[in-house]
């Protein structure tokens, strides 16, 4: 079984996740993380130590192309998604004093 | 004949034979789906006009001689993880509200373009992170054959709407099974095609090296037509792949006699219904009685494919939906104090539970410190599986399995135990993490009258060979029914 996920180690994760949890829900998600995590730990029965891993299954390198613009300008449509826009821009809280 | 007892390429054959117009289609399609859609809601949003004006533009081509193919006229419902230009594409979230996409992804496109009809947009698991349709933020999705129970997921939407008559074909998109499994408790036919295949382009993304997109169809037929128009190599995403050939419909040949199909031992084991054991081991008599040679094998390390699967989908999913921060589109909470603030509510609020108990992991399993002992160690194990998959295909053409170990549950059965939930789809996650095609073809139903589904799975590039023994299974089983519709 894995360690239990300390106080310290749940507040991080939400920091990289970006996600508010209350109290009531870090429990939740600290419960079903050391849940799925003890679970995962089943992984550990196998010697992997000679096993390169695996990010794609066919080894076919960086695919490059040309750098040309092929689409075409569409910042109006685009900022109509905006939740705010303010000439032109995506508008965002202020973020430099 | 009625639409709804034809398939898309006899719809299409009939409107191009000047049978049937492709506005009476489009029409029939729209009265189908409001007939059934209170009862079943497999769709979030339902293009009528846009279907509308798009029926009189492709019948102009068809007339002119320009559409010729077999998917011209043919109105067909596309999963609400796909975008589709103008038309909302939520992915069932509460994230993505309002979000119109300004492009159309590039599978839509090509359907397009052979003249399909964009109907609508079909219901999902939230960010397609689900098995039962259930997790979607805009209501469950019930299963046609009996609505007490769920569609399957978590491409559910798709596959209810074609089982319900509503639509005769429809896109769906495969993770770790989210075409074949709700295909199986749908009674429908579903593909997944080899990683690669299909472009991703416009398909927003859960697990880029896991996600493909593919067809969803009343029979193998339809499927190989869909796939033949989707597949292709897009520059737009550089993990498509260029293929030799495209030619899937060619394959429909009634004849396994050449073909060995290897059953592994391993998946017939504990947790599968005796019900759906018993109906896949007579689908594959069928097979054996048409010639192919079917034998048990051992195919190692199945209890390791879902443990590598959820570290490997959790960890893409947490970088993927990092995108999702209420800046550029999407949902943003009305009151927070400072940038970070309002990413982290607006996130807060606008993803659901599964998605969230899935960023969160992924967020872990990726932190430094964890990252050599969780992601890495699934990475090696997937390659571990890769090997045992090219070890069976070095004796068999193709494998032969169920694909889900139950028949669909009952509604409200499934969330509350996750890693329950995640163990149902031991027979359908090990195909994306080692790339192959998977079919799911309806052989049987169970005492209830829920559809079983038979699933063979192919090596890399061996669609031609899955559909081939699938189109010859299917003309022995004769036609699989749909669904009596239930008085309302």
């Amino acid at each position: 079984m894995a360690n239990r996920i300390s106080d310290e180690t749940m507040d991080y994760v939400g920091i990289l996740a970006k996600l508010d949890l209350n109290e009531e829900e870090k429990e939740a998600a600290r419960s079903d993380m050391q849940k799925m995590l003890d679970y995962v730990d089943k992984l550990n029965e196998l010697d992997t130590s000679n096993v390169e891993p695996m990010t794609h299954i066919f080894s076919m390198g960086n695919v490059f192309r040309e750098d040309v613009v092929t689409n075409q300008d569409d910042r109006a449509n685009m900022l109509l998604n905006a939740p705010k826009e303010k000439d032109g821009q995506y508008m965002v809280p202020k973020t430099v004093e | 004949m009625e639409i709804k007892d034809m398939t898309a390429v006899k719809l299409s054959a009939a409107i191009r034979e000047g049978r049937m117009t492709v506005m009476e289609a489009v029409a029939a399609t729209i009265d189908a789906i409001r007939s059934r859609e209170k009862e079943i809601h497999a769709f979030l949003f339902i293009d009528e006009e846009g279907a509308c004006h798009r029926a009189e533009e492709v019948q102009k081509k068809i007339d002119s001689g320009e559409l010729v193919g077999p998917l011209a006229g043919v109105p067909i419902a596309i999963k609400d993880n796909i975008c589709t230009k103008g038309l909302k594409t939520t992915c069932a979230s509460k994230i993505l509200y309002n979000f119109v996409p300004t492009y159309t992804a590039e599978a839509v496109k090509r359907l397009e373009d052979a003249g399909a009809i964009v109907i609508g947009k079909t219901n999902m698991d939230e960010f397609a992170m689900g098995s039962t349709t259930e997790t979607s933020a805009y209501g469950v999705t019930k299963n046609p054959w009996n609505t007490n129970h769920v569609p399957g997921g978590s491409s559910g939407g798709s596959c209810a709407a074609v089982a319900a008559g509503e639509v005769l074909c429809a896109l769906g998109s495969d993770t770790g099974g989210s075409i074949r499994q709700p295909s199986s408790f749908c009674g429908v036919t579903g593909m997944k095609p080899t990683y690669g295949t299909v472009s991703r382009y416009g398909l927003i993304a859960y697990g880029s090296s896991l996600d493909q997109i593919g067809p969803v169809a009343k029979d193998v037929t339809d499927c190989a037509a869909i796939l033949q128009t989707i597949a292709s190599h897009d520059p737009k995403d550089a993990t498509s792949m260029e293929r030799e050939d495209y030619d899937f419909l060619s394959a429909l040949k009634e004849d396994v006699s050449d073909l060995k199909i290897g059953i592994p031992n391993s998946y017939f084991g504990e947790g599968l219904d005796p019900q759906v054991k018993a109906s896949i081991l007579s689908a594959a008599e069928v097979l054996k009685s048409l010639g192919a040679e079917v034998e048990f094998f051992d195919l190692d390390l199945v209890e390791y494919a879902i443990p590598a699967y959820y570290v490997i989908a959790s960890a893409e999913a947490s970088s993927n939906l990092e995108r999702f921060d209420g800046v550029k589109y999407g949902y943003r909470a009305s009151e927070y104090e400072g940038l970070h603030d309002m990413y982290k509510k607006s996130r807060s609020e606008g993803f659901g539970p599964e998605v969230k108990r899935r960023i969160m992991l992924g967020s872990f399993v990726l932190s430094s410190g964890y990252y050599d002992a969780y992601y890495l160690k699934a990475l090696r194990t997937k390659a571990l599986i890769k090997q045992e998959f090219n070890k069976a295909f070095e004796k068999y053409d193709m494998i032969l399995s169920p694909a889900s170990p139950s028949t669909a549950p009952r509604l409200g059965e499934s969330l509350s135990d996750p890693i329950q939930m995640y163990l149902g789809d031991i027979y359908t996650v090990s195909v994306n993490l080692a790339g192959l095609p998977g079919i799911t073809v309806p052989c049987g139903f169970d005492n209830k009258g829920l559809p079983i589904g038979m699933q063979l799975i192919g090596d890399c590039f061996a669609e031609k060979k899955l559909l081939r023994a699938a189109y010859t299974y299917e003309q022995a089983r004769g036609t699989y029914p749909l669904p009596k519709k239930e008085e309302a």
